[in-house]
């Protein structure tokens, strides 16, 4: 079993210091060895974006790919090996904006994976524009007068497009980001973790201190239910979503591996590839 | 006046069928049910739709060539019509040869057009249908009625009946039997028997394989280890998913319909990296859609398989219609400059192999491939030669295994720097395998890399990978001559055709070669150029536009002065008549 120092490289990240992401680099080793992971079984797929440098600096096999098409590449490394533990994450740019069509139909498909998105309100890497998640009237470089688009809920609308596993956090908490970073790798199906990152450069409003001073962690919040559907619904249009913890857990829904006729247990890339004559001449007389 | 090309092969040992109707009103099963008893019986066929895009109503039209020889070309005229309604005759009346016949349902009291001399039977095809209990054996009336015309034995024809609906158990078997009896027998009182003039020679009696080229590239996938298929619904590539999503369960594998273009080529890129064959299929749409992700392939020396059956174009174009314009799309898109490579099958035995063929080829060098095809090679359902088991042979290249783990924290050199280029591949769960991917450029790990004398020497890692590139048949050549007068150079579906036409031309006198052109890209200059220096002129035929195969041939073997386009871009194939006459005024 691998320690969390074993998922640590020696590549130094170009993130500024202060940088939330650090954070959820260091949450993904220490859960990585939490769930008894070795670095070669863990596969990290990411977009394009300051986060999405992620799959670089850690010790596990990374794919770093292009913007906003960091999911399906993971779905489809997923299915090929189901042996493997599938990461994605990416910005909220990459995973929200134009990434949204494919993260939508990621949670519906429910494959078993984790997607980390670190969702600091705005374009990192470009320097500082407007993200789906800014808040109305958020000044940037793309909208010098303050965005007049609305903020978006991806948690909400995950939710409604049958999220098994919904859960968020914050850079601060590497204790509680850890852990639902661990429970979402050991949950059956695809679970997705809103990371609050804040960007130190570029975002002077959504800093670490206005987080702490808005965030709800669930845990203090009494009588909360995370399989309440419902409950979970209300409570991010009650907060604006403004909560941390495991917002919504389904446990009774297979995967979609395991929903797949014909597909084994056994992953693909161990099968045989070749057809026996007897098959290939059966596959033949169909079009006679 | 049509050109007609009885000539050159006797009315006996072959003719064309034709079906139409409204969309949805039986045209297709008319002419499933039709082909398939002619399969029985040997014959082979060459199959060509028109149909439009919409479900329901529509004029729609389902052409066969029947013949007792391989054909590859769809005819230009036609013996026998069979009419659902008017319009079918309005619009395809002009094609039967003179003395040709018109099969049509008596219930719209069927007219020839002024000036068609044809032969006409108005049979009660509705009526007989609806006394049987329902309308929709029209099709089983009509086909039999055809049939009688040939002559051909009602209980071959039986046969291909119970297979259709022996699960549907003895009853509707029998009435559909029935039906197929009383168009029989209705006709043949009508015609007073079988027309002699339209008696086919027995065919060899041996059923040949029927399909269409999306089926036989599906196939080809199956038997090329493909297991996970990732894609987007679009005409004329469905079939292609349609049928992997019926095969790849048995085998383990699966199809995935995934939200878009996107999506589907890059969990393709995800499986492949993974370690499992996959592919990806669309038409041009999605090809321009996935363009990023061939980027992507390409620099993260992915092994990709992406089939395009190309229609027409631009944008939603003539999404129906035959089409050959994403050459240049091909070749081009994508930013950047990456290796790739661009095959094209040209017959539907190609298809299969071809298939084969660029999954080897995917992972041998390492990027990705284009399997290029256009809708009438990939919908027009033709008989297929046995496909040969021993020729499918799965060749991973050089993808290693068991690697000895290294030092702490030394990455695997998934791009590391060897002779000729492709290094070594492993798949993520390899211990001693670790390394990372990136579009970004990188040095020999797979890290990130901006220096740049590591960028150029990666690019030319890259870029001359395929400069010992081997294609099996990278141009396919009938050259018979030492000289030609006019070498004809085509891709795709068009090969039956230009052979068909080469017969006239050299029966007046005119000495002709044929290259067809399966490496699209890269161009297979110097194979080619051996052809192209013997001919006084070269007649480039293609279904776009610009000439984009013309101006490839320009570009990279440099006879521009010699080469002529012959182009067509109204949505139909090339007639072997038009390709007659057109080359005839070129020389
Ligand atoms: C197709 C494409 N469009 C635009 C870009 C430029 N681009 C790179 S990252 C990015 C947005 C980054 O924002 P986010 O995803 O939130 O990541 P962050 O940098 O904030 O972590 C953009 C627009 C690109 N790389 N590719
Ligand atoms: S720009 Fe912002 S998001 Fe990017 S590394 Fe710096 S702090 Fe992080
Ligand atoms: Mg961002």
């Amino acid at each position: 079993m691998a320690t969390f120092k074993e998922f640590r490289n020696n590549v130094k990240p170009n993130w500024c210091p202060g940088c939330g992401d650090f954070s959820v680099q260091a949450a993904i080793q220490r859960a990585a060895a939490n769930a008894g992971l070795e670095p070669e079984k863990l596969a990290v797929i990411s977009g394009i974006g300051c986060s999405g440098r992620i799959s670089g600096y850690i010790n596990a096999y990374g794919f770093h790919s292009i913007h906003g098409r960091a999911l399906p590449i993971a779905q489809g490394v997923k299915l090929a090996n189901r042996d493997l533990t599938v990461i994605a994450s990416g910005g909220d740019g990459d995973g929200f904006a134009i990434g949204m069509g494919h993260t939508v139909h990621a949670i519906r498909r429910n494959i078993n994976m984790t997607y980390i998105v670190m969702d600091n309100q705005i374009y990192g890497l470009t320097k500082g524009q407007t993200s789906p998640r800014s808040a109305v009237g958020f000044k940037t470089k793309s909208t010098p007068e303050g965005s007049i688009e609305s903020t978006l809920s991806p948690l909400e609308i995950a939710l409604a497009a049958g999220a098994t596993f919904v859960a968020q956090s914050f850079s601060s908490d590497l204790k509680q980001l850890t852990s639902l970073i661990e429970q979402g790798i050991n949950h059956e199906g695809f679970s997705l973790i809103n990371v609050f990152s804040p960007c130190v450069t570029f975002n002077k409003i959504n800093t670490y201190d206005w987080f702490k001073e808005n965030i709800v962690n669930l845990e203090t919040v009494e009588g909360y239910d995370a399989s309440n559907r419902v409950m979970a619904m209300t409570k991010l249009m009650e907060t604006n979503g403004m909560i941390t913890g495991l917002i919504y857990q389904n446990k009774e829904k297979r995967s979609y591996e395991n929903l797949i006729t014909g597909f084994r247990p056994e992953p693909l890339t161990n099968q045989n590839l070749q057809l026996s004559v007897e098959d290939f001449d059966k596959l033949l007389k169909e079009f006679k | 006046m049509r050109v007609t090309l009885k000539e050159w092969a006797s009315l006996i040992s072959q003719l064309s069928w034709k079906i139409g109707g409204q969309q949805g009103e039986g045209v297709e099963s008319t002419d499933r049910i039709f082909s398939t008893a002619l399969n029985r019986l040997g014959y082979y066929l060459y199959g060509y739709r028109h149909f439009s895009s919409r479900i329901k109503g529509g004029h729609t039209n389902n052409k066969i060539r029947i013949s007792t020889k391989p054909i590859r070309a769809i005819s230009d005229d036609l013996d026998i019509l069979v009419a659902f309604d008017q319009e079918t005759i309005d619009l395809n009346a002009h094609e039967l040869r003179q003395g040709g016949v018109i099969v049509a349902d008596a219930k719209f009291n069927p007219v020839v057009p002024e000036g068609v001399e044809a032969r006409l039977f108005a049979v009660p095809i509705t009526a007989i249908a609806e006394e049987l209990g329902t309308s929709l054996m029209k099709n089983m009336v009509a086909s039999g009625a055809s049939w009688a015309l040939l002559g051909l034995p009602l209980e071959v024809f039986n046969k291909a009946v119970e297979e259709e609906f022996g699960r549907k158990g003895p009853a509707v078997v029998e009435k559909n039997v029935e039906a197929v009896r009383r168009g029989a027998d209705f006709v043949l009182e009508q015609a007073g028997g079988p027309l002699g003039d339209f008696q086919l020679e027995p065919a060899d009696g041996e059923q040949k394989l029927f399909m269409i080229g999306n089926d036989a590239m599906a196939l080809g996938a199956l038997a090329a280890g493909c297991r996970i298929m990732a894609a987007y619904p679009i005409t004329p590539a469905s079939e292609i998913m349609e049928y992997l999503i019926k095969q790849l369960p048995k085998f383990g594998g699966t199809v995935v319909q995934t939200e878009d273009e996107i999506a589907a080529v890059t969990m393709s890129i995800g499986s492949n990296y993974a370690g499992v064959r996959s592919m990806t299929a669309s038409a041009g749409p999605g090809l321009s859609l996935m363009m990023e992700a061939i980027g992507l392939a390409g620099m993260t020396e992915t092994p990709l398989v992406i089939v395009n059956t190309q229609r027409g174009g631009p944008s939603t174009g003539l999404p129906t219609k035959q089409e050959q314009s994403d050459v240049n799309a091909m070749i081009y898109g994508t930013h950047g400059e990456i290796p790739k490579i661009v095959i094209a099958p040209s017959s539907i035995e190609e298809c299969f192999y071809d298939m084969v063929e660029a999954f080897n080829l995917a992972e041998r060098y390492q990027c990705p491939v284009i399997v290029l095809t256009d809708l009438q090679l990939s919908l027009g359902k033709q008989s297929c030669e046995p496909l040969d088991y021993e020729r499918i042979v799965i060749d991973r290249g050089n993808l290693v295994t068991n690697v000895p783990p290294s030092e702490d924290n030394v990455l695997f050199k998934r791009y590391e720097f060897v002779e000729g280029g492709v290094s070594p591949r492993v798949l993520p769960g390899e211990k001693g395998g670790l390394h990372h991917v990136t579009g970004v450029e990188h040095d020999e790990t797979g890290r990130p890399s901006e220096s740049a004398i590591n960028r150029k020497k990666m690019m030319d890692k890259r870029l001359h990978k395929l400069d010992n590139l081997q294609v099996t048949n990278a141009i396919r050549v009938d050259a018979p001559h030492e000289d030609a007068d006019l070498l004809i150079v085509g891709m795709g579906s068009t090969g039956g055709t230009i052979d068909q036409a080469r017969v006239q031309l050299e029966q007046d006198g005119i000495k002709t070669n044929h290259v067809t052109v399966r490496q699209i890209y890269p161009f297979p200059t110097a194979q080619f150029k051996a052809y192209a220096d013997r001919a006084k002129q070269i007649v480039v035929l293609e279904n776009n536009a610009t000439g984009q195969l013309a101006n490839q041939i320009k570009l990279n073997v440099g006879v521009g002065d010699k080469v002529r386009n012959l182009t067509k871009y109204d949505g139909t194939p090339f007639l072997p008549s038009e390709v007659y006459k057109q080359s005839k005024e070129l020389v």
